[in-house]
């Protein structure tokens, strides 16, 4: 079984994002970069997958900046065995990378997607879902655990309340929540046989997808800093401000 | 947020900016290598760290390692977290490919294991000196040594310790009496009682490989009888199966101050008839065997200073950006909200006192690492030769300063957070022991500095001492350049004549007086020789930040620049001046303390 898996780079989650000082994007030029941890965790349940016999090949692909090659890189050394890269200096967004998905599944005929169920800079949750739509696989979205057998995948999903587990045909799209698996870390000599897997390049055009954005980011400014709070005196003095001076109660 | 364990953007600085770790790709050694991969180790090591390490930290230090008379009980994650060490890599990193290394550059590898070390220091010292052990039977044993004992080591199947250190030799290894003889088998029985031997038994690893100073029967006295041994606690069979026990018995445990993780055992060889010993090269030549060890150790233990103030500085950042306490003096109004500590004068003091002793030892300790891998992979023999003289003077400075400067960065960690720092909430008081041991082991600071004054100044005719000392004018001549440096520049010049003068009356005095004597302020003159080359260091972080700023880098950069520029500054002003109190006291031939007499006391 061959298993397509798609990874982001995005910025690190360790760094603090600010806005830039003109309002018209968020400042991360200078800052790390790095996979997408939703995206890591869907890599990582391909190779388990693939250790226990079940996917025979992991390609892994990423669409952006030349730079994503650094990601894609990372997951081959995590375990994919091959890369493609959709290569694009235009800011991306979720219908333009399913887009590219959609053609790279007719391409490619995994049975199997995995993707992140969102990408923590856009944070949009929309990716998996459209590729769904554009090529109308099943889909199993939030999955906290995933199993194959007889020519379906079961996902148990994680919804408001609890959990759902759904059986999907093959081929279908699976979308990862953070508590599928834990990602292992690349080891040093797998870091460098990495090098030596086969990573292509292609560009949207060679795919014959528009990948101009359709929405426009019009002001992005920084969340409003909470103000110190006060100390009560007593129950009754909290009773009274609830009541009287944040009108709760 | 939780404190970093070490600056990132500190570290890049230091591989690209400094130290230009990228043009290490073009030795053929390190050709498949590019930043992309350096960077792929480092955060490797990093999630090993923060995964394995740091949640165990406390644990490590709380619940030390015990023996109950048959065998070393310790919390089991030390296993885990060493198995992970082992399984990523990251334990022999810089060993061959075929070794299963990543043949990384040194200055590189270094870098990775500082965050083990940051995270752990303790616990990474298990396969560290296994490590250290292996690199040392690779450059001076026979291919079948190699094959029987590296390659166990370097895949971690066994680990390895050094034996030196006796309960009657210490400092003063050439009275060591640990005895070898020669059996009718051609082996050699060793019997003795070594001290401090640290990772000297455990059961992380199937076998654990001693390299074992003994004097042969018969062999001179002093360190011209000294051989080293290779002395496994399970015999090998030559298939590679472990045989039986060897005659090595752990008589007991030390209890540490700090380094709780890491066993500290004294060990009996030959209680039985002597332990099976299999001779390293050639007979009374093992000090100088075991000295390619212990430079490589020198470092690392300098590296250990340096990194654990690293971490304490990033910690006490960390908490001094969030504590509130107090008002500035300009603020009267008692119901102002109280500042965040970092806005007070004395604990700003505190925090770049720690960032200048920490990120100068520390970048003292990549030069050495850059320069031990130059030894061996330069272009050409004259780079070879000469990166070797110039590590070699170093060495016990690369050794000293960071193991005595760490421990005070650690102690102003524990200042910043005042009570809070005093208990073990925090880590910083641990940091503090572990910290403390470093200008102990592997040469005491006193005997660094003899080394220093009495062996590599005057060594090769004053070779290594002359190539410092122009590997300095060089950055003085760059810095001249820039306006914002050239202040700096004049100063370590200045200080540079003071140190020439003050050597050379020194060594003078030994004309005059007992070497005795004139030596008692050996301390103060490897002090004064070591803020003189750690204050070069900074001049030349200044260089690269000062020629940062005038690219107009982003805000972030620019901020980072502008602290590094400020440290050197702080270097300057506040550490520099301090080095000519010290030439004072050695050039006036001080004898206070020599000429005290112990009844007098
Ligand atoms: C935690 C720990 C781990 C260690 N690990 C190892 C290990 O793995 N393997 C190993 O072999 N050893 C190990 N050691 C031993 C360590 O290297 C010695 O403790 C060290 O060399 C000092 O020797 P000593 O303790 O006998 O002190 P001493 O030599 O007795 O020194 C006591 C004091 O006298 C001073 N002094 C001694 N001689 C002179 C001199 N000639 N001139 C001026 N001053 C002098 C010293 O500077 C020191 O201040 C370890 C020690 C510790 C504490």
């Amino acid at each position: 079984m061959k298993i397509l898996v798609a990874v982001k780079r995005v910025v690190d989650y360790n760094v603090k994002v600010r806005p830039k000082a003109d309002g018209s994007d968020v400042d991360i030029d200078n800052a790390k970069k790095a996979i997408n941890p939703f995206c890591e965790i869907a890599v990582e349940e391909a190779v388990r997958l693939k250790e226990k016999g079940i996917a025979s090949e992991i390609v892994v692909v990423s669409m952006g900046t030349k730079q994503s090659q650094e990601q894609i890189r990372t997951a081959m050394a995590l375990g994919a065995d091959r890369g493609i890269l959709v290569e694009t200096d235009v800011e991306l967004q979720p219908l333009a990378v399913s887009k590219c998905l959609q053609k790279l599944v007719e391409k490619e005929n995994p049975e199997l997607v995995i993707l992140g169920k969102q990408s923590i800079d856009g944070d949009n949750n929309q990716t998996g879902q459209m590729l769904g739509a554009l090529t109308g696989m099943p889909q199993g979205t939030f999955a906290s655990e995933v199993a194959i057998a007889d020519g379906k995948v079961a996902v148990t999903r994680e919804i408001d309340g609890g959990l759902q587990t759904v059986s999907l045909s093959l081929p279908a799209i699976v979308t990862t929540d953070l508590r599928l698996n834990e990602p292992r870390y690349a080891t040093l000599p797998n870091i460098m046989k990495a090098k030596k897997k086969p990573l292509e390049t292609i560009s949207p055009d060679d795919l014959g997808v528009a990948v101009e954005p359709r929405v426009k980011t019009l002001k992005v400014e920084p969340p409003a800093t909470r103000e110190a709070g006060v100390k009560v005196g007593s129950v009754a003095e909290l009773v009274e401000k609830l009541k009287n001076e944040a009108k709760v109660i | 947020m939780v404190a970093p364990l070490l600056s990132e953007r500190d570290l890049e600085f230091l591989l690209y900016e400094l130290f230009d770790a990228e043009a290490m790709t073009q030795r053929a050694r390190y050709c498949d290598h590019n930043r992309e991969t350096f960077n792929a180790a480092l955060q490797t090591a990093r999630t090993v760290a923060e995964k394995f390490f740091l949640p165990i930290r406390q644990k490590v230090d709380s619940e030390q390692p015990t023996f109950d008379g048959k065998a070393v009980h310790m919390i089991p994650e030390i296993k885990t977290a060493v198995d992970a060490v082992i399984e990523s890599g990251l334990a022999s990193c810089t060993a061959d490919y075929g070794l299963g290394g990543m043949q990384l550059p040194e200055v590189v590898a270094n870098a990775v294991s500082a965050y083990l070390s940051a995270a752990g220091s303790t616990t990474l010292g298990y396969t560290s000196l296994t490590n250290a052990n292996a690199n040392l039977i690779s450059a001076h044993g026979t291919a079948e040594q190699i094959e029987k004992w590296v390659v166990p080591m370097r895949d971690g199947r066994f680990a390895g310790t050094m034996a030196m250190t006796e309960p009657g030799a210490g400092s003063g290894l050439a009275d060591l009496t640990t005895s070898a003889v020669k059996d009718e088998n051609g082996h050699y029985r060793i019997s003795g009682s070594k001290i401090f031997i640290s990772g000297g038994d455990h059961e992380l690893n199937d076998n654990i490989v001693h390299l074992v100073l003994a004097r042969v029967k018969g062999a001179p006295q002093g360190v011209k009888g000294i051989s080293l041994f290779i002395v496994p606690k399970f015999l090998v069979n030559d298939d590679g199966s472990l045989g039986e026990k060897n005659d090595v018995a752990l008589a007991g445990l030390f209890h540490k101050m700090g380094g709780r993780g890491h066993t500290s055992t004294a060990l009996s060889f030959g209680e039985r008839d002597g332990a099976i010993g299999y001779l390293v090269g050639e007979e009374n030549k093992g000090l100088s065997y075991m000295f390619h060890m212990m430079n490589e150790a020198r470092i690392l233990v300098g590296t250990m200073g340096a990194v654990t103030a690293l971490t304490g500085y990033q910690y006490s950042l960390d908490y001094a950006k969030e504590r509130p306490q107090g008002r500035l003096l300009a603020e009267k109004d008692p119901s102002s909200p109280p500042v965040s500590i970092i806005q007070h004068g004395d604990v700003r003091r505190m925090l770049l006192a720690q960032k200048a002793y920490a990120e100068g030892a520390y970048a003292l300790c990549l030069l050495g690492a850059q320069l031990s891998d130059d030894e061996k992979t330069a272009e050409t023999e004259a780079e070879r030769k000469a990166a070797h003289t110039l590590l070699d003077f170093l060495t016990p400075i690369i050794k000293s300063w960071p193991s005595e400067y760490g421990p005070k960065a650690n102690d102003l960690a524990i200042q910043v957070l005042g009570g809070h720092g005093y208990i073990n909430e925090h880590p910083v008081e641990m940091f503090y022991r572990d910290n403390r041991l470093n200008p102990i082991h592997e040469g005491t600071t006193g005997i660094q500095s003899l080394d220093l004054l009495g062996r590599k100044v005057p060594m090769n005719q004053f070779a290594g001492y002359q190539a410092c000392l122009s590997a300095m004018e060089e950055t003085i001549a760059i810095a001249k350049q820039s306006e914002a440096l050239a202040g700096f520049a004049d100063d370590l010049s200045t200080s540079i004549t003071t140190l020439k003068t003050t050597t050379e009356t020194v060594l003078a005095a030994t004309q005059s007086m007992t070497v005795d004597a004139a030596f008692c302020n050996s301390v103060s003159y490897l002090n004064l020789f070591g803020h003189v080359v750690v204050a070069w260091i900074w001049l030349k972080q200044g260089v690269v930040a000062d020629a940062a700023l005038s690219s107009s880098p982003h805000k972030s950069d620019e901020d980072f620049y502008k602290g590094k520029l400020q440290a050197m500054a702080f270097f300057f002003r506040h550490e520099l001046p301090l080095t000519h109190h010290w030439a004072t006291i050695i050039s006036d031939l001080d004898t206070t303390h020599f000429d005290m007499q112990e009844a007098w006391f």
